[in-house]
C-alpha cells in the first residue's frame, strides 16, 4: 500500500464491508487515498475509522448522509467528494472487470451529474457517457471463499463486491470462513477465482447494523 | 386532506398484479402495507433483493439482510439476492414496473429535484437518478407543500435535478395529478379538499377538468 493509490471497497451502508481491510489501512497509515465505495460508513465504523484519521483525499460515492464526520470535512474543503448516481457507480466497476472503457447511461442526464461529458441519443432517448473506474486495489469482503479465490456472498452482503473484483489490478478478498479448494460446489461460485488475487480469512466480524427494524411476534 | 399513511393507501391502489415495485425511502415505503394481499407483487430493494418480507422479528433480525434504507428485513417464498450492478440491469433494463419515491419538487414539465439542497444537505443521490432515468412508470408521494408552506409542485425546479421530463403522477397530501404537455392535470382531490385549496397550494401550471371526483380509499 502505498499513499495516493486508489481503492475500491465494497458493502452497501455497514452491511457486506471489508471490515479488517479496512482496520489494517488504518493502522498502515496510508494517506491521501481515493476511496470509491457506495457509502462512507458512520463515524466510528467502516470507511468513518479512515476519515477520523484523515487518511481519505477523495470519496467516490453514491450516498454519503450517515456520517457526520464526513460532512465536517466535505463543507470544510479537506475532503473532496464525487457523487455519482448507485447504478453508474456500480457499472463503472463491472466495466473496469470486463474491459470495457465506458458506457452509455440514462442515469444523470440533464442533472449536474451530466455537466462536461459526453452525450447521445440512442432510439430518442438521451444517455450520458461515463467512464471506467482505474484503481489500485480492490478490498471486498465474502462468505465463503476456497483457495483458488472463489467466493460465496450471503444476503445482501453481496452488493458492490462482485463487480469490484477483478477491476482494479489487485483484487484482496477477506471471507468469514477460508476453505480448501474442492470445498465449495462450482455450481454455487458467485465470484471466480480468477478476479481475485488474494485472500484470507477475517477475524471476528462484528457486522454492525446501521438500523435494527424488528417487529414483535404478537403483533403478526 | 391526507397524512402519509393516506397517501401511501392511494398509491398501493396504482399496484398491479404481477408488478415488480421498487420503493422509496419515507413516504414510499409505506406503501407495502396498504397493498391487496389477494395480488401478487414483488418489492425489489436496489442494494441487492427482489422479494422483500417485513421486518424480522425481534432476536431474528440479520445484519446480511438488509433494505436500502439500511433497515433490517426478511424476504418472502421465490425471493432472490443478486449484486448490485445485476440490481441496476433490472432497473435500467426496464426489468421493475413502478418506481414509487419522495421528491422535494417536481416541475410541470415532470422534472423531480430530491437529493440536494446546495450549502444545506449534500447526502447524495443514492440510486435516485438510475430510477427516475430508466423507469416507465414512476409515481412521486410527497406533501403538496414544505415545511414553510410553499408550493412543491413548480413551473420550474428551483434545486438541482434528479431527473428530467421522467415524472408522469404524483399523490399528494391534497390530490392525484398527471403530468401532461399543458401542466398538472387534477385527477383526484383528497377527502375534504376542494379544488381552490390545491390551487392556493399549486405553483405550476393546474389543469381542472370540470369533474375532479374525491380520492376514493378503500
Amino acid at each position: 500500500m502505498q499513499d495516493g493509490m486508489t481503492f475500491m471497497l465494497g458493502g452497501f451502508g455497514l452491511c457486506g464491508i471489508p471490515e479488517n481491510a479496512i482496520a489494517e489501512l488504518v493502522r498502515l497509515g496510508v494517506k491521501d487515498i481515493t476511496c470509491i465505495s457506495n457509502n462512507a460508513g458512520v463515524d466510528d465504523f467502516g470507511l468513518g475509522l479512515l476519515l477520523q484519521k484523515h487518511q481519505i483525499k477523495k470519496m467516490i460515492s453514491s450516498y454519503v448522509g450517515e456520517n457526520d464526520e464526513f460532512e465536517r470535512q466535505m463543507l470544510s474543503g479537506a475532503l473532496e467528494v464525487e457523487l455519482t448516481p448507485q447504478g453508474t457507480l456500480a457499472e463503472k466497476c463491472r466495466a473496469a472487470q470486463a474491459g470495457f472503457p465506458a458506457f452509455y447511461t440514462p442515469a444523470g442526464y440533464g442533472t449536474e451529474v451530466a455537466e462536461g461529458k459526453e452525450t447521445r441519443e440512442f432510439n430518442g432517448k438521451m444517455y450520458v457517457l461515463e467512464q471506467a473506474y482505474e484503481a489500485d486495489f480492490s478490498f471486498v469482503k465474502a462468505w465463503k471463499g476456497d483457495e483458488a479465490g472463489n467466493l460465496i456472498f450471503k444476503g445482501t452482503a453481496r452488493n458492490f463486491n462482485p463487480a469490484m473484483c477483478g477491476a482494479a489490478r489487485i483484487t484482496v478478498a477477506e471471507v468469514e470462513e477460508l476453505v480448501p479448494a474442492g470445498s465449495l460446489d462450482p455450481n454455487h461460485v458467485h465470484v471466480p477465482g480468477i478476479f481475485v488475487q488474494r485472500i484470507f480469512q477475517g477475524k471476528a466480524y462484528e457486522k454492525r447494523i446501521e438500523q435494527r427494524t424488528v417487529r414483535k411476534k404478537e403483533d403478526a | 386532506m391526507l397524512d402519509k399513511n393516506g397517501i401511501a393507501k392511494r398509491i398501493a391502489k396504482e399496484v398491479k398484479d404481477g408488478y415488480y415495485v421498487n420503493l422509496g425511502i419515507g413516504i414510499p415505503t409505506l406503501v407495502a402495507n396498504f397493498v391487496r394481499d389477494d395480488i401478487q407483487v414483488e418489492f425489489q430493494s436496489e442494494n441487492g433483493v427482489l422479494g422483500m418480507g417485513p421486518f424480522p422479528f425481534e432476536g431474528e433480525e440479520d445484519a446480511d439482510i438488509i433494505n436500502a434504507g439500511k433497515q433490517t428485513i426478511t424476504t418472502l417464498p421465490g425471493a432472490s439476492f443478486f449484486d448490485s450492478a445485476t440490481s441496476f440491469g433490472m432497473i435500467r433494463g426496464q426489468h421493475v414496473h413502478l418506481t414509487i419515491l419522495g421528491a422535494m419538487e417536481v416541475s410541470e414539465k415532470g422534472d423531480i429535484a430530491n437529493w440536494k439542497i446546495p450549502g444545506k444537505m449534500v447526502k447524495g443521490m443514492g440510486g435516485a437518478m438510475d430510477l427516475v432515468a430508466s423507469a416507465e412508470n414512476i409515481i412521486v408521494a410527497m406533501m403538496h407543500t414544505n415545511r414553510a408552506g410553499e408550493s412543491k409542485l413548480l413551473k420550474q425546479c428551483s434545486l438541482p435535478l434528479t431527473g428530467v421530463g421522467c415524472v408522469k403522477k404524483i399523490v399528494t397530501n391534497l390530490a392525484v395529478l398527471e403530468v401532461t404537455d399543458e401542466g398538472f392535470l387534477l385527477l383526484e382531490r383528497a377527502p375534504g379538499t376542494t379544488v381552490e385549496a390545491i390551487r392556493a397550494a399549486t405553483e405550476g401550471t393546474l389543469v381542472v377538468p370540470a369533474q375532479v371526483p374525491e380520492m376514493k380509499l378503500d
